[in-house]
């Protein structure tokens, strides 16, 4: 069997992102193009996203992002093998553009689409840089719209969501926290750069659900953010000065912690040797290290892609399609339906 | 010329295949239409393919695409302008916007001036009025039903369109039968730049509203 090139479309929340993978007769996997249009400074001053703010962005990009990917990957539209757009989880209007887009691609080149998961997609991102999954591998999930810990057992085949969040996200928690110390908007990079110069120990903040009557792989952020409030509020109100490096840092180390604690632990606790670390947080320099650091200790393989595919993207898309095509999956109807809640273990949307 | 002809401004998700030539008006050869404000992401596509299987044609054969580009709610009104643009660029042909009140007045054809109004939520109307010969002289614009007598500063005999319906009773004006735009009107719009092939304009929505979304208050701002 000759190559096959896939073609991939996310908008699920802020970035409109069209990638195209080239899958070998093998199996293997070569990135061809990653083109992304963000509309993150447009919410910037509404200090998060905002829906109908995205999804004119999705409409307004989604041709030139098309173009662009098509022209950096050196092919034509009518080149492509198959089509994969994200269904969901995500913002309703924002994923609908996306999806009206690619069943139109679909019809017009008459190729088949699938309807992918979003979460499915980041772990499939660093199959783009790493080459394949382990049979089983634990992967963290963490973005300003996610964290989750999964376990999976082949991408096209089966993931489960073994803890999630049960309030913010942690990139969530760090726009919050980034508000507080009059940071700007999103609050992962400054507060990042920011903690480099201060003390993570300084401040002992609360580690959520870590207690041993706690869900094993939950996570919770919103008394963390309320801490850190009460924290600085207390300190202002004395008249005293705040060490705002030192509470970046203190923040971060206790977000990193959790995270990395809970996602070994589940790597331990199912036997898996292989731990993948995906969306937008995994760039952050502390959880990274961190997780390092700890893998390092248990003798777990850490994969973390490079920031650009961590991000939301269509490249990731894309290669989560490769997948599905590679396992010979059927392809979704045309009538389609996105679906803004779609759990992690819904892999396809038909 | 053969057009594909694409709105999804009001509850009807519209598609259908129209025949254009230079001396006779636009003939319909195959449509589907579904009432369903939930079902354009769907059912736009599928749709399509329908008319056009029904039509015996394929998208190929196409010569150009018009879409309805609003006012409409936001999020049913992309789906159409999305699926126009991405067609347009698979396909290589062009795509003409054309506001969705002025083909409900081609439908309309009651030959006196006339109001267009369409359902906007929100208690309110996009609005539009029409002289005697169906040329758009006002509008589109957005308001409360009770205010768009007042703004509307021609004389109209007729209202057309689903808000003229939801709204009879404020707007105190013959209702005319022409609800959702159709696609021969859709065609009709947008006929004499499709048969000069002139270059299409920008495939914007027409959306009127500014986006719901507020600053957030600051929390007094730590110093430094
Ligand atoms: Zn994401």
């Amino acid at each position: 069997m000759t190559d096959r090139l896939i073609l991939g479309i996310e908008s699920s929340c802020d970035e409109t992102g069209v990638g195209i993978v080239r899958l070998g007769p093998d199996g293997a996997l070569e990135l061809l193009a990653d083109e992304v249009a963000s509309s993150v400074e447009e919410h910037a001053r509404f200090g998060g996203v905002v829906p109908e703010v995205a999804s004119r962005a999705h409409l307004e990009a989604m041709v030139p992002t098309m173009r662009r990917a098509v022209e950096k990957a050196g092919i034509e539209l009518s080149d492509i093998h198959s089509i994969a757009v994200t269904a969901g989880p995500g913002l309703a209007g924002a994923l609908l553009v996306g999806t009206s887009a690619a069943k139109a691609y679909a019809a017009a080149l008459d190729k088949p689409l699938f309807g992918v998961n979003h979460l499915a997609g980041h772990v499939a991102a660093d199959t783009l840089q790493h080459g394949p999954l382990p049979k089983r591998c634990v992967a963290l999930l963490v973005s300003g719209g996610h964290s989750q810990l999964l376990l999976v057992e082949g991408l096209a085949e089966k993931i489960t969501e073994i803890g999630s969040t049960v309030d913010d996200a942690a990139g969530e928690a760090y726009d919050k926290v980034a508000r507080l110390l009059d940071l700007p908007y999103p609050g992962g990079p400054p507060i990042d750069k920011l903690a480099k110069q201060g003390n993570g120990c300084a401040i002992a903040f609360p580690r959520g659900l870590t207690g041993p009557r706690d869900a094993k792989y939950d996570f919770s952020f919103s008394g963390l953010k309320t801490s850190v409030a009460r924290w600085v509020e207390k300190r202002e109100k004395a008249g005293e000065e705040i060490p705002l490096a030192d509470v970046a840092a203190s923040f971060q180390e206790a977000v990193a912690d959790v995270l990395t604690a809970k996602a070994i632990r589940a790597c331990q606790d199912f036997g898996v040797d292989t731990l993948v670390i995906s969306g937008g947080v995994a760039a952050n320099s502390r959880l990274s290290g961190l997780a390092a650091e700890r893998c390092a200790e248990a003798g777990i393989e850490l994969r973390v892609p490079r920031p650009r595919l961590c991000t939301d993207n269509g490249a990731m898309i894309a290669a989560l399609g490769a997948h599905l095509v590679a396992a010979g999956a059927k392809p979704s109807p045309l009538d389609l339906s996105t679906v803004p809640g779609l759990p992690v273990g819904t892999v396809q949307v038909f | 010329m053969l057009v594909l002809a694409l709105d999804t401004a009001t509850p009807a998700v519209t598609a259908g295949v129209v025949e254009l030539t230079p001396d006779a008006p636009p003939r319909l050869l195959a449509q589907r239409v579904t009432v369903n404000a939930k079902a354009h992401g769907e059912l736009l596509t599928p749709h399509l393919q329908e008319a056009l299987a029904e039509a015996g044609h394929t998208l190929q054969d196409l010569d150009a695409i018009v879409c309805g580009s609003g006012p409409g709610p936001f999020t049913g009104l992309r789906v159409g302008l999305v699926t126009a643009a991405a067609l347009g660029q698979a396909l290589n042909r062009p795509v003409y916007p054309v506001p969705t009140p002025d083909a409900i007045a081609l439908d309309a054809n009651t030959g006196h001036p006339l109001l267009v109004a369409t359902d906007a939520r929100r208690k309110e109307v996009y609005w539009a009025a029409y002289d005697a010969a169906g040329r758009r002289t006002d509008g589109p614009h957005v308001d409360k039903p009770a205010d768009v007598l007042d703004k509307l500063d021609t004389a109209v005999t007729a209202a057309a369109g689903e808000g003229a319906r939801i709204y009879a009773d404020v707007l105190d004006l013959p209702v005319v039968d022409a609800r959702y735009p159709s696609p021969t009107s859709l065609v009709a719009a947008a006929a004499e730049e499709l048969l000069a092939g002139a270059r299409p304009a920008a495939l914007t929505p027409l959306y009127l509203r500014r986006p719901d979304a507020v600053e957030p208050v600051g929390r007094k701002r730590v110093t430094r």
